[in-house]
């Protein structure tokens, strides 16, 4: 349906932008690239764990936006983000010497229960008007947030909470990031139920009257939502704004009929992410900015963009 | 055929739908009125399964609709609230496609592609069938939801204030359609309706609720009297018969 010409060719166009990043970032780096070590220990796994967190990210944001059925919500506007890294917290404490998909588990539960909260928080509130539903989560998240804060603090353990804060790729090596591959599947596992998300985005009585079973499907789309979270901040860190901003971008253009558009998100937040990491490589190169800081200027950005462009469109 | 038994919702002590029993027409048009509060979109929400019922119990096709399973039912029964507020970013031509999912579960055939046309053409929304539904009037964003829902092809239609922010032409419009679903395709459409004219004008029958209860039932020419009306509302109206319809004057 639409135009299937013009879709393919946006499609074609956007995979080719995508292995255009991809091999900016395999190439751009202060190592010398004359032997393969470097490039596959640091590089590859760089530039597929930016891939992978960058598409799972995005798709994380757009299943959140249609559940809760608000533009303005992402894992770290909805206390996600907030809620894993207290997981990652905790089971830091307790278990120090947890591998690391324990601690992404506990990091998924507690990112789940956050986000559980969050939603029942929104059904208390009679009247939700579109920018109230983002402050709540972002209070429940400083709430969440502080709580980190004030444990660490009495641990010494501040540090540690910081890289789970900062998003940052520098570090990532082979062997450190495969958990990743996670959100890939996770993504797929979307895609396998982008029908049903998008009919639950049409809101709940819709949903009920097309037969769907919609406390299953909200209930299963956050699940993905929170592991996905938990996963990259177990991995690489908190990247802000990206799920915010580019499931908007592609709405903008392209809808939210999850069946046709979720391959989009998911390169799109492939690309953004892996161009932001380049320009943090490059802007004070040898040096490097993280991914989560040019993100967060990047992001911001965009989404003062977005945000005005809306508001002058559909009063 | 919608039928219920002593169908009951509370809120505290508070009793919004007080033991209502009815057995409705099939193939007809079934307006509810009543006043604010007199618990018609309670009733509708029940028999929808949008609202737990505090007790009795409502069928569709003899179905009990608290225990039978939401997808079954969804294939004979279709509902549309009213707050179509801020939904997903779909267009038309997909919106109406969602209401062949209880059918094809997102697989659609060419039975399902042949009621999705012909609920955009019924309609008349073929020249909006690619726009977004943020990007059209509420009256067309209106027309999609119940293009929707003629899509789903089930035998009974609940539709909650179906006339919501439409002006007078787009309402007399909508009605004309409804009935047309009715005379044409033989469906069941129940309506809760605010404006008693439009009521009086289209419906074959007219339940009339009051704090919770259905004080009356019937056809127009028997309800829509100064006597009944004035249980219904609680105010003293003229009625007067324009072009054989008995229409309500109230206004002063």
């Amino acid at each position: 349906m639409g135009f299937p010409l013009r879709r393919t060719a946006l499609a074609g166009l956007a995979l080719l932008a995508l292995l255009a990043l991809a091999a900016a970032s395999l190439l751009v780096g202060v190592g010398d690239l004359a032997g393969a070590g470097i490039l596959l220990a640091s590089r590859v796994p760089r530039t597929l764990a930016l891939i992978l967190a960058g598409a799972g990210l995005a798709v994380a944001g757009v299943i959140l936006q249609l559940v809760v059925q608000n533009r303005f919500v992402e894992p770290s506007t909805a206390g996600t983000a907030e809620s894993a890294t207290l997981g990652m917290l905790l089971v830091t404490l307790l278990a120090p010497d947890a591998p690391v998909v324990v601690k992404m588990l506990a990091a998924a539960a507690t990112a789940l229960a956050g986000t559980a909260l969050f939603l029942r928080v929104l059904r208390a509130m009679p009247l939700r008007a579109r920018l109230t539903v983002p402050l709540v989560g972002i209070m429940l998240g400083g709430v969440v947030g502080a709580a980190s804060t004030f444990i660490a603090i009495r641990t010494d353990m501040l540090q540690f909470l910081g890289t789970w804060q900062a998003g940052d790729f520098s570090t990532v090596l082979r062997g450190r990031y495969e958990l990743l591959w996670l959100a890939a599947v996770l993504t797929v596992l979307a895609y396998a139920l982008a029908d049903r998300i998008t009919i639950a985005g049409l809101g709940r009585d819709a949903a009920v009257n097309l037969g769907l079973d919609y406390r299953g499907v909200v209930a299963v789309s956050v699940a993905i939502v929170a592991m996905i979270t938990a996963v990259t901040i177990a991995t690489v860190g908190t990247v802000p704004f990206l799920g915010l901003v580019v499931p908007n971008l592609v709405a903008l253009a392209a809808g939210d009929n999850l069946r046709r558009t979720l391959p989009l998100v998911a390169a799109a937040g492939a690309g953004m992410l892996l161009a932001c990491d380049v320009l943090g490589r490059v802007v004070r190169y040898p040096y490097e900015i993280p991914v989560g800081t040019v993100m967060g200027v990047v992001g911001s950005a965009l989404f003062l963009v977005l945000l005005l462009r809306r508001d002058a469109g559909h009063a | 055929m919608i039928e219920t038994q002593d169908l009951t919702r509370r809120y505290g002590d508070t009793v919004v739908v007080d033991g209502v029993s009815l057995r409705l027409p099939e193939r007809a048009f079934v307006s509810v009125i009543g006043a604010n509060g007199a618990g018609k979109s309670s009733l509708l929400s029940m028999v929808s399964r949008l609202l737990p019922m505090s007790a009795g119990r409502a069928f569709v096709d003899g179905l009990d609709v608290a225990t039978t399973p939401g997808d079954v039912l969804a294939r004979r029964l279709g509902i549309l609230r009213q707050d179509n507020g801020v939904a997903a970013r779909v267009t038309i031509r997909d919106l109406v496609a969602f209401g062949r999912y209880p059918h094809s579960k997102g697989r659609l055939n060419a039975a399902d592609r042949g009621h999705i046309a012909d609920a955009l053409a019924f309609l008349d929304l073929e020249p909006l069938a690619d726009r977004f539904l943020d990007e059209v009037s509420g009256g067309q964003r209106q027309r999609a939801y119940i293009a929707m829902v003629l899509a789903q092809d089930t035998d009974c239609i609940l539709l909650d204030e179906p006339l919501n922010n439409l002006d007078m032409r787009h309402a007399a419009a909508m009605m004309g359609l409804l009935r047309r679903a009715v005379d044409e395709r033989g469906r069941t459409i129940v309506a809760v309706l605010h404006d008693i004219n439009f009521a009086s004008c289209y419906s074959d029958r007219i339940v009339a609720m009051r704090d919770g209860k259905v004080v009356a039932i019937g056809p127009p020419e028997e309800i829509v009297t100064p006597e009944v009306l004035r249980a219904v509302y609680g105010i003293d109206v003229e009625v007067v018969v324009v072009k054989g319809y008995r229409t309500v004057f109230f206004y002063r």
